[in-house]
C-alpha cells in the first residue's frame, strides 16, 4: 500500500488532479456556505438596462446569466449535480459491469455468452444516442439521469472484467480452490474479485470522467436534470443564443466540465501505471 | 477466409435482430402509453385512435414485433407526428451532410492523432511525450459543445475567418469537422503512441538502428508502416463515438444532418425520430465493426485461424 502511494506519488500531474477533485468535493458539499447568493435569485440588477447578463464584476464574480442570476453560486451547485450524478450513477454502472463480466468470465457456458451476447448488443448503440432515447421516455429528473448513465455506462467495464477474469480463471490457484470443494460464489468473491479490484478501481475513476461528460451533454440537450436544478451542461445551453456577446457564460461552466473531467481521467491514467508498473506508459 | 467472413456476418445480423428487440421494447413496451408517446402530447383523439389501430396494440406481443420487423427491413421507421412525414425518409434526406461531415472528421483526427501518437512513441517518458499525451487527455476530457463553441468564438466571431454555421461551402466544414477531429484526434494519437511503441520493440527495428539508419527513418519507414495498421481497423469501430458526438456539433454548428434533425426531435419529444435517428445509428455502429471485422485479417492473417 505504502508502495502503492509511493509510486503514484511520482505523477505529479495524477496527484495535483487529485487535489483538483478534493477541491471539487468540497466546493460541491459546502456549495450553500460558499455560495454568494441563492443559485435561483433573480437580481433587479442583474441585467443591463437592456436585459443583457453581466459581465463578471465585484459583486457577481462570474458575472450573471440571461435571467440575471449569479453564475459564480450557480457553478458551486453545479458541482453538485455533476458529482452526485458521476459518482453515483458511475458507482451502479460499475456495480452491474463489474458484476456481469465477473460471472460471464468464470461461470461461461450459457449463462456466460448470454450477457456477452448482450454486452456486444449495447455496444451497438452509442451511448448518447441510447441515453436522449431513454430519457425521452422516462420522465426527466435526477434519479432518472442516474438510471440512464448507469444503463449505457456498464458495457465497457463488463468487457474488461470479463477479458481479465478469463486470464485469472485459467490459474492454477482457482483449480486449486475448486479441488478443495470451494463453491462458484466463494471462488468469485474470495478467490478472484480481489485480484480485480485494482482494475475495477483504474476503471471506476476514468469512468467518472465519461460520466461527467456524458451528464453535461444530456443536460446540454435538454434532457438532462431540469430547472431549477443547476448543471453546467444547461447552463450552456440556456446560454447558447448570448453567447457570442457573453462568452464567459459558456467559457466559465465549460472549463469547470473540462477540468472535472481531465482530473479523473489523470487519476486514473496514474493509478493505473500506479497499480501496474510493469505497463507504465503502454497506454 | 470465407468461413470466417460467414460468421461475422451472421453475428452482425444478429446483433441487428437484438437492435430491434430493443427499439422495439424502448418504443411500444416500457412507456405506460406508447400511443401517447408516439403521437406527441398534443395529439388528438382521432390521431391517437388511427395509431392504435395502426400499431395493432390488441394482437398479441410477438405478432406486434413481428409486424414491427417487417416495417423495419423495408426502411419504414414511422411516421413524426410533429412533421407530419415518414420518418426514414427524413433520414434519408439528411444523410449526405451527415456522411460528409463524417468524412471530413475521420480525415481531420487521423492529421491531428497520427502525428502526435508518433511523436509521443518518440519522445517516449521524456518532456515531449507528457505534455502530446496530458494534450490528449485534454481533448477527450472536452465535452463537444464546449469545444465546438470555443473554436466558434475564436475563429468565426473574434477573427472573422470561417463563416459562424450554416452549410453549403468548404469553409463551413472546417470548423465542426476540426471539432469532431480534435476529440478523436485525442484517442487516435494514444493508440498510435501504443502501437507505434510496440512495434518499435522489434527485432528488425533494433537491425534497423544497429546498420546506422538514423532515428526519423527508422519510425517513418519501419515503423509507421507496421504501427498504422491497427489503426485502420479502430476507424471503424469509431462510428458510435462520432454518432454522439455529431448530435452535439451539427447543433452548435446548424449543420443540416441527422444529428441536427435528433437535436430538433429531442426538443419536441418526437420519439419515432428520436428512435428512428438511434436504429440507424445502431445500423451504422454494426456496419462499422463489420468492415472493421473484414479489413482485421488482411493486416493480421492469424486471425483467420479463430
Amino acid at each position: 500500500m505504502i508502495d502503492f502511494w509511493n509510486r503514484f506519488r511520482r505523477d505529479r500531474l495524477a496527484v495535483y488532479s487529485l487535489g483538483v477533485i478534493a477541491l471539487f468535493v468540497s466546493a460541491a458539499i459546502l456549495a450553500s456556505t460558499f455560495a454568494p447568493y441563492d443559485p435561483s435569485e433573480q437580481f433587479f440588477d442583474g441585467l443591463t438596462l437592456e436585459g443583457s447578463p453581466l459581465p463578471p464584476s465585484g459583486r457577481f464574480w462570474f458575472g450573471t446569466d440571461t435571467n440575471g442570476r449569479d453564475q459564480f453560486s450557480r457553478l458551486l451547485y453545479g458541482a453538485q449535480t455533476s458529482l452526485l450524478i458521476g459518482i453515483v450513477a458511475n458507482g451502479i454502472a460499475v456495480f452491474i459491469g463489474a458484476g456481469l463480466g465477473l460471472v460471464a468470465g468464470y461461470v461461461r457456458g450459457l449463462v456466460g455468452a448470454a450477457i456477452m451476447r448482450f454486452t456486444d448488443l449495447m455496444m451497438a448503440f452509442p451511448p448518447l444516442l441510447l441515453a436522449i432515447a431513454l430519457a425521452a421516455i422516462l420522465k426527466p429528473g435526477l434519479n432518472i439521469v442516474i438510471l440512464v448513465i448507469a444503463l449505457v455506462n456498464w458495457v465497457q467495464i463488463a468487457r474488461v472484467i470479463y477479458a481479465e477474469t478469463v486470464a485469472l480463471s485459467e490459474r492454477e490457484y482457482i483449480e486449486a480452490a475448486r479441488a478443495m470443494g470451494a463453491g462458484t460464489g466463494r471462488i468469485l468473491l474470495r478467490h478472484l474479485l480481489p485480484h480485480l479490484v485494482p482494475t475495477v478501481i483504474v476503471y471506476a475513476t476514468l469512468g467518472i470522467a465519461t460520466t461527467v461528460l456524458l451528464e453535461a451533454t444530456l443536460s446540454f440537450l435538454g434532457r438532462g436534470v431540469q430547472p431549477p436544478t443547476p448543471a453546467w451542461g444547461m447552463m450552456i445551453f440556456e446560454s447558447q443564443s448570448y453567447f457570442l456577446n457573453a462568452p464567459w457564460l459558456v467559457f466559465i461552466p465549460g472549463a469547470a466540465i473540462l477540468i472535472l473531467a481531465l482530473s479523473f481521467n489523470l487519476v486514473g491514467d496514474g493509478l493505473r501505471d500506479a497499480l501496474d508498473p510493469t505497463q507504465r506508459g503502454r497506454s | 477466409m470465407l468461413g470466417y467472413l460467414a460468421r461475422r456476418l451472421a453475428a452482425s445480423v444478429l446483433i441487428l435482430l437484438g437492435v430491434s428487440v430493443v427499439t422495439f421494447g424502448l418504443t411500444y413496451i416500457i412507456p405506460a402509453d406508447p400511443v401517447a408517446m408516439i403521437a406527441g402530447r398534443n395529439s388528438t383523439p382521432a390521431v391517437r385512435e388511427q395509431i392504435r389501430h395502426q400499431l395493432g396494440l390488441d394482437r398479441p406481443l410477438p405478432e406486434r414485433y413481428a409486424n414491427y420487423l417487417g416495417r423495419l427491413v423495408q426502411g419504414d421507421l414511422g411516421r413524426s407526428y410533429a412533421r407530419k412525414s415518414d420518418v426514414g425518409p427524413l433520414i434519408a434526406s439528411r444523410l449526405p451532410p451527415t456522411l460528409l461531415l463524417m468524412l471530413a472528421a475521420i480525415v481531420a483526427e487521423l492529421l491531428i492523432g497520427l502525428p502526435a501518437g508518433i511523436y509521443a512513441a518518440s519522445r517516449r517518458g521524456r518532456l515531449g511525450d507528457k505534455i502530446a499525451m496530458t494534450l490528449s487527455f485534454a481533448s477527450v476530457s472536452t465535452p463537444h459543445f464546449v469545444l465546438g463553441l470555443t473554436l466558434l468564438y475564436l475563429f468565426a466571431y473574434l477573427l472573422s475567418w470561417l463563416p459562424l454555421g450554416g452549410y453549403g461551402s468548404f469553409s463551413h466544414l472546417i470548423l465542426p469537422a476540426l471539432t469532431l477531429g480534435l476529440a478523436g484526434g485525442g484517442w487516435y494519437s494514444r493508440m498510435m503512441r501504443s502501437s507505434m511503441i510496440e512495434v518499435l520493440r522489434n527485432d528488425y527495428i533494433r537491425t534497423a538502428r544497429a546498420k546506422g539508419m538514423p532515428e526519423w527513418r527508422v519510425i517513418l519507414k519501419h515503423g509507421l508502416r507496421n504501427a498504422f495498421l491497427p489503426i485502420i481497423a479502430m476507424i471503424g469501430l469509431d462510428v458510435g463515438i462520432f454518432m454522439s458526438g455529431v448530435v452535439v456539433v451539427e447543433n452548435v454548428f446548424g449543420w443540416p444532418g441527422i444529428g441536427q434533425l435528433m437535436w430538433q426531435a429531442i426538443q419536441s419529444l418526437d420519439i419515432p425520430i428520436i428512435m428512428g435517428v438511434t436504429t440507424v445509428a445502431a445500423c451504422f455502429i454494426v456496419l462499422g465493426n463489420l468492415i472493421a471485422d473484414m479489413i482485421a485479417p488482411l493486416i493480421d492473417p492469424r486471425i483467420r485461424l479463430r
